[in-house]
């Protein structure tokens, strides 16, 4: 059996993912998981509440949501108007096609630069193409800079939410974890936890030489990164070592600079709750001459992982995510379960729809199905993407597959709606129904009724249907 | 005005009490009840698991069976968001219009009290204190938010707020019994708020919910009654 632990660690590529029901179950096992889980999620859900009660926001909504929607229909027009103008700010451009060939073009660019030591500030896509691997497997050394990557880095661990990446981590488990880390005993005390992370990680920044940085948007009229950060340690990142690589999938990319008025404080009020971030950097090009700081070399990996081939697909509306993380905070799932126990690396409602439709796992199949479609996660959702729509969309293209679990669904669906389109079947069903129901012994052998029971009493049976009632007191009344 | 009942095959094999109150509840507001014996489900099931062509097999014998009538009733906010929101999605062309047609008149019953009818106060009285779970699929697909605790205002029912209201109970139909380890901490998570209102009554107006609820709450051994908002309104009718 899985426990949490085990759960949050990273797993070798190719080792097996334990069942999702396991997975689950180490969740709901972990009491201080569990705790964390509901705490924080209810902390930025009113932050998000406050943020969003503003006069103008709805507009502001509807705007974000058009700029994204169109963003997608011109996805390709858009990257190439971004790749050129990248170009001509003196950025190097790169498109990677795969996770595999974006982690070997950036290993590459770390090879030719001569780089030993990475610094990274916070980026999704990074874990998605499994980077640090790869880079520790060429040599280099990587460190995360964002306070909630560092947690979890240090304790070889993995991102359990796309924004608050050691959401799972309660205080005195990090006290624990900074003492091994420096050798003595730390104060259970948030400040002096901070200025123990802060001393080692300005130690890593001043002898990097490679920052790798994600992006929350690049502009495509005027080529400018967009990173928003509330440590500061993105800004240190891009600027501190001589060289500069940011991994930005396709569907960052904003057609122009004026968008950014619209989708910051959408991106940050939905995140955070905070109107703006503590940092919002605004890359344009590498150092220029006369410059003091800022990067010689810059490099942007565009990656499509298959992002392109859901365009002009039922599920090309996912394309318009921005990572704001409120899908995850208002899910009732996600609430229970946690990140880890998705499997991917991208959790909760929009991981559950992106995990299977960027192909990377085989497992992320039995996502769609773990939902009880409240639909919480679309009605929050910044750009309006129906996230719930998505997951029936999902369970729709899985039932067409030929495993043998979808088979037998699909039979029985099959006989039942025939059945269930005819009364006189209907009724005959219902009786067979009310017989097993009236026998409790006989109900708990059908598979229905024993996953019922799991936590759950039967139904008493009533003493008849509706119409029957209907028939005997009212049909000729 | 005469109404075309559906009762939904929950409430129709496992809550019919829940059918008789709706009965009730549409003849105090002045209505005819036509009951078409014909009907079975909305086919929500197979649709939630994927099998469309499945679904539109019962979405083309509701159309069948209802298709004539004014106006088409039923205590559920699930089913009627099935009929409304996801039927036309199933058909092209010609089909799909009728089945548009269809879903615009078919109503969840306290939205139809309310909102079509104008009738909030039916005369029932009852002053029981309850809290109200708002269905998520009432909730978010009908957009129906006041129309049930309108209801229970004018019969002078006692309503104390649920906190986290909003927040899906786990029942999700097939989601309960593919999932039961997600779907009872969730549930266990609404009835611990229930419980916190001090109220000994849980409404609701999806029978799925309130089912997966009780059973629940039976399991538990709680003091807590699950009702479906119809029942306690039909309850107070003189």
């Amino acid at each position: 059996m899985t426990t949490a632990d085990e759960l949050a660690r990273h797993r070798p590529r190719g080792a097996p993912l334990p069942p999702l029901r396991d997975r689950v179950q180490a969740t709901l096992d972990s009491v201080e998981l569990r705790g964390a889980l509901g705490a924080v999620a209810h902390r930025f859900n009113e932050a998000r509440r406050v943020a969003l009660a503003e006069p103008g926001m709805a507009e502001v909504k509807a705007r974000g949501t058009r700029i994204r929607a169109d963003g997608v229909a011109a996805l390709r027009e858009n990257l190439d108007a971004a790749t050129a103008s990248l170009r001509q700010l003196g950025v190097h451009v790169h498109h990677a096609a795969t996770g595999p060939e974006a982690a070997r073009v950036i290993a590459d660019l770390a090879r030719e630069a001569g780089a030993r030591r990475a610094v990274k500030s916070k980026s999704m896509a990074t874990e998605e193409i499994h980077l640090n691997e790869e880079l520790e497997r060429r040599g280099v050394e990587v460190f995360e800079t964002d306070l909630g990557e560092w947690i979890i880095q240090q304790a070889h661990e993995r991102p359990s939410h796309i924004i608050v990446p050691a959401i799972h981590k309660t205080r005195p488990q990090i006290t624990r974890l900074f003492s091994d880390v420096a050798g003595h005993e730390l104060p259970d005390e948030r400040e002096e936890l901070c200025a123990f992370a802060q001393q080692r990680l300005r130690e890593v920044f001043l002898t990097a030489d490679l920052g790798i940085s994600g992006a929350n948007f690049v502009c495509a009229d005027t080529g400018t990164i967009v990173l928003v950060t509330n440590e500061g340690n993105g800004r240190l990142t891009t600027s501190l070592p001589r060289v500069h690589i940011a991994l930005v999938p396709v569907d960052k990319v904003l057609a122009r600079f004026a968008d950014l008025g619209t989708m910051l404080p959408l991106l940050i009020r939905h995140a955070t709750g905070q109107k703006l971030t503590s940092y919002v950097s605004m890359i344009h090009g590498p150092r220029r001459a006369g410059e003091l700081d800022g990067p010689e070399e810059l490099h942007v990996v565009f990656l499509d992982g298959g992002r392109k081939a859901l365009l002009g697909s039922p599920f090309e509306d996912m394309l318009r995510c921005i990572r704001c993380g409120a899908c995850l905070n208002v899910c009732p799932v996600y609430g229970t379960i946690g990140g880890h126990a998705y499997g991917g690396v991208y959790p909760g409602p929009m991981g559950a729809v992106l995990t299977p439709l960027l192909g990377e796992l085989e497992e992320g199949t039995e996502l769609p199905g773990a939902s009880s479609l409240c639909g919480a996660c679309a009605e929050v959702c910044p750009v309006g993407i129906p996230l719930h729509d998505l997951l029936l969309e999902l369970r729709a293209a899985l039932a067409g597959r030929r495993t043998s679990g979808s088979r037998r669904r699909k039979a029985f669906f099959g006989l039942w709606s025939r059945a269930w389109a005819r009364p006189s079947l209907y009724g005959a069903s219902a009786r067979v129904a009310a017989f097993a129901a009236r026998h409790p012994c006989l109900a708990r052998r059908l598979p229905v009724a024993r996953a019922w029971c799991e936590g759950r009493a039967l139904p008493p049976a009533p003493p008849e249907p509706f119409r029957t009632w209907w028939r005997r007191e009212r049909a000729d009344g | 005005m005469l109404v075309a009942l559906f009762v939904t095959c929950l409430v129709d094999q496992l809550a019919p009490a829940t059918g008789r109150s709706a009965v009730r509840l549409l003849e105090a507001a002045g209505c005819e009840v036509a009951f078409p014996e014909a009907q079975t489900c909305c086919g929500q099931p197979a649709f939630n698991s994927g099998y469309r062509r499945d679904a539109l097999r019962l979405a083309r014998h509701f159309a069948s069976v209802f298709g004539d009538y004014e106006a088409i009733v039923a205590p559920s906010g699930s089913c009627v968001a099935m009929v409304r929101r996801y039927f036309p999605t199933l058909a092209d062309g010609d089909e799909r219009a009728r089945l548009e047609a269809i879903g615009q008149k078919t109503y969840e019953l306290t939205e139809f009290l309310v909102d079509v009818l104008g009738r909030p106060d039916l005369g029932a009285r009852a002053d029981e204190p309850v809290t109200y779970h708002p269905s998520c699929h009432l909730l978010r697909e009908l957009g129906v938010r006041d129309a049930p605790r309108r209801l229970l205002d004018a019969a002078g029912v006692p309503v104390v707020e649920l906190a986290d209201a909003e927040r899906c109970c786990g029942f999700g139909g097939t989601f309960s019994v593919l999932h039961p380890e997600i779907a009872v901490p969730m549930a266990d998570a609404k009835l611990d708020q229930a419980m916190a209102t001090g109220t000994r009554t849980l409404t609701a107006c999806d029978t799925g919910c309130l089912l997966h609820l009780a059973a629940r709450a039976q399991r538990r051994g709680l003091d807590l009654e699950l009702r479906h908002v119809a029942d306690v309104l039909a309850g107070g009718l003189a």
